[in-house]
């Protein structure tokens, strides 16, 4: 492909792209400067009070150690939710892409998809009723068992896990699907016919060609899980506090929005990092 | 190496009779075609023998072992994919020694025996590309390498040359047919197309809607057809018939068959096209069928030339050189001829 490209081809470009870019500038790059600069305020700049420029925000960050307990405690939680995710995530991707055909795949697939359908409230809300002492859960199995089970996940860190887990499953789905429906089944047959049984070609052909799908999706889910609120707050109670929580307070509770979105900005140094760190692995996965 | 041999093998799926009563041997160094055109059951029947399907009935030996129940990766077998499947994340040594680390041959055998192989197709030079940099028919001789490296009892090939050009084709059908001569290794391939199969073949297995229509050496096949699939599938042939149209032919006055030995009068009579001539008048030898034909259309190719003609209601066909042929024009009347042993008879069924 041509690398220069012709004065009316480069306007035409423009012209499609620069919706695009607008709206990119109006919702996300205006909001988030915005965001920037008050972190660096010493109160918002609106209302009766004093403001003035400050560092003092994200020097507390450093000087205050809950914060950073705080933020490896969402790391950590992250790390878990995406790790379960890719261990039941790849595998139903993998029987949809490659055991699985016709209509049955396609009701499969709905079934995958429908929790972007309901809202996240209303879905954590339903974890709740069915993860309380008493509630579904319980009850089901008891109905079931021939012996007296007690379940009471509410308000501990699995119920948050199986909250998250549950909310973004489908990237992980959905993106390792892609890279596994790429992969030509001849190469499976091949790997058979020259003695390979199904963990060797699992190992050597089928990961390793469907790892950029499965590591995006890992990162479509690690992200956000990092600084995620709701579900800590709803589901883990007492034992929900996280990085997300307490910025999430900074905005809603304790109206101190410079330290709120200088912690933000904090989490999203820290997730850059993170994946700046890991860049060369997946690009050498990717070759 | 070892022998393959297939005995009244049957497959459905569904409803459908994929393999219908199937029987081919397959002696032991030789090289095999299987032939037909698409859904005729050939791929099928080499992914039986290969094992990725097991059949319904029948039994499929390679060497003194019965495999109807061995599944692929048991089989030892090597097989070529008409993609190639080579795997795209490894370089070419990789691919070629996946079989090798799977035997756990060890690393220095497993070196040993991967430059041996890039050494037989001639590609000793790229063991560290990735397919990708590879052109096409340079990734068909790493297929074949990988085919082979492992020393399997039997090699089979799955329309191994279908995704080259024709130029490159024809180098790598003379190639294909070195290499297995060098090793010596049984050979089964699938192909819908007949001059590869004509060519690389010691023996060919015709297969139309699931049954094996006819096996044996392509020549004896080719001047010998036992069926109209047979004849027409297998380079081109005039069919004298229609129903009663022997009957007509012998009733014309401007025609005079001599029938082949063992003519029952229900046969249909099969010329191809190159056995006959053309002649502007009645050739007076004796010992000729002759028959008088109008010129259609006359079709110019090369090397050789294709006289299209009406006579009754058979449309003929004859090639042969272009100065071979008198000065035709369409429309003419002209007078075609073929010695009597060129006549094919099949039986009417």
């Amino acid at each position: 492909m041509s690398t220069v490209l012709a004065k009316q081809d480069r306007l035409k470009i423009f012209g499609l792209l620069s919706p695009a870019y607008l709206w990119l500038t109006v919702a996300i790059f205006l909001p988030l400067s915005a965001m920037l600069y008050f972190s660096f305020l010493s109160d918002v700049p609106f209302g009766q009070k004093e403001w003035f420029h400050t560092t003092e925000n994200y020097k507390a960050f450093f000087t205050t150690p809950t914060y950073s307990i705080l933020l490896w405690k969402s790391l950590r939680l992250a790390l878990m939710v995406t790790v379960i995710s890719v261990f039941i995530g790849f595998p139903c991707a993998y029987v949809l892409a490659k055991t699985i055909k016709g209509r049955a795949r396609e009701a499969l697939f709905l079934l995958v998809i429908l929790p972007f359908w309901s809202n996240s409230l209303v879905r954590i809300f339903s974890w709740a009723i069915v993860l309380r002492g008493n509630g579904i859960l319980e009850v089901g199995l008891n109905a079931v068992l021939p012996f007296e089970v007690d379940v009471n996940l509410m308000f501990s860190t699995p119920a948050i896990v199986i909250g998250l887990v549950h909310s973004y499953l489908p990237y992980v789905i959905l993106t390792s699907y892609l890279a596994l429906q790429a992969i030509d089944d001849n190469l499976i047959d091949a790997a058979r016919s020259m003695g390979a049984g199904k963990l060797t070609i699992l190992w050597r052909i089928i990961l390793p060609l469907s790892l950029p799908g499965l590591l995006a999706g890992a990162v479509l889910i690690f992200v956000p899980v990092v600084g995620s609120f709701m579900e800590p707050r709803i589901l883990g109670g007492r034992v929900g506090t996280y990085f997300g929580t307490v910025i999430e307070d900074q905005f809603v509770a304790v109206y101190n929005w410079p330290l709120g979105a200088a912690l933000s900005f904090v989490l999203l140094a820290v997730v850059l990092l993170i994946l700046a760190i890991s860049s060369p692995i997946l690009r050498k996965a990717r070759t | 190496m070892a022998e393959v041999s297939v005995q009244n093998v049957t497959k459905k799926f569904g409803t459908l009779k994929a393999l219908d009563d199937v029987s081919m041997d397959f002696p032991d160094g030789g090289f095999f075609g299987l032939l037909g055109p698409s859904g005729s059951g050939k791929t099928t029947l080499l992914r039986a023998i290969a094992g990725f399907i097991f059949v319904d009935g029948g039994t499929i030996r390679i060497g003194e072992q019965s495999v109807e129940h061995v599944p692929v990766e048991k089989r030892d077998i090597g097989m070529m994919f008409q993609n190639y499947a080579l795997f795209p994340n490894m370089t070419v040594a990789d691919n070629i020694g996946f079989g090798l680390r799977v035997r756990k041959v060890g690393a220095a055998e497993e070196r040993r025996r991967i430059g041996e192989a890039l050494e037989l197709v001639q590609l000793a030079e790229h063991g560290q590309r990735k397919p990708h940099q590879l052109s096409g028919g340079q990734r068909q001789r790493v297929a074949l390498a990988r085919a082979i490296v492992t020393n399997p009892r039997v090699l089979l090939l799955d329309e191994p040359l279908s995704a080259l050009d024709k130029a490159l084709r024809v180098d790598m059908q003379i190639e294909l047919k070195r290499i297995q001569r060098e090793i010596g290794i049984t050979t089964i391939f699938v192909t819908h197309d007949q001059e590869e199969a004509l060519t690389l073949s010691d023996k060919i297995g015709i297969l139309k809607d699931g049954r094996m229509t006819q096996a044996g050496p392509p020549r004896d096949v080719y001047n010998a057809p036992n069926d109209i699939f047979s004849a027409t599938f297998l380079g081109d042939a005039n069919i004298l018939s229609g129903s009663g149209a022997t009957d007509d032919l012998r009733r014309n006055e401007e025609a005079d068959i001599r029938m082949p030995q063992g003519f029952d009068g229900k046969s249909t009579l099969v010329v191809r096209p190159e056995n006959m001539s053309i002649s502007l008048t009645k050739p007076d030898q004796e010992g000729l069928s002759k028959l008088k034909a109008t010129v259609v259309q006359r079709v110019f190719a090369g090397a050789m030339a294709t006289c299209i003609l009406q006579s009754g209601g058979n449309t003929i066909k004859v090639i042969a050189r272009d100065q071979e042929f008198p000065d035709l024009s369409e429309g003419a009347q002209v007078w075609v001829s073929w010695p009597q042993d060129k006549t094919i008879a099949i039986p009417a069924n």
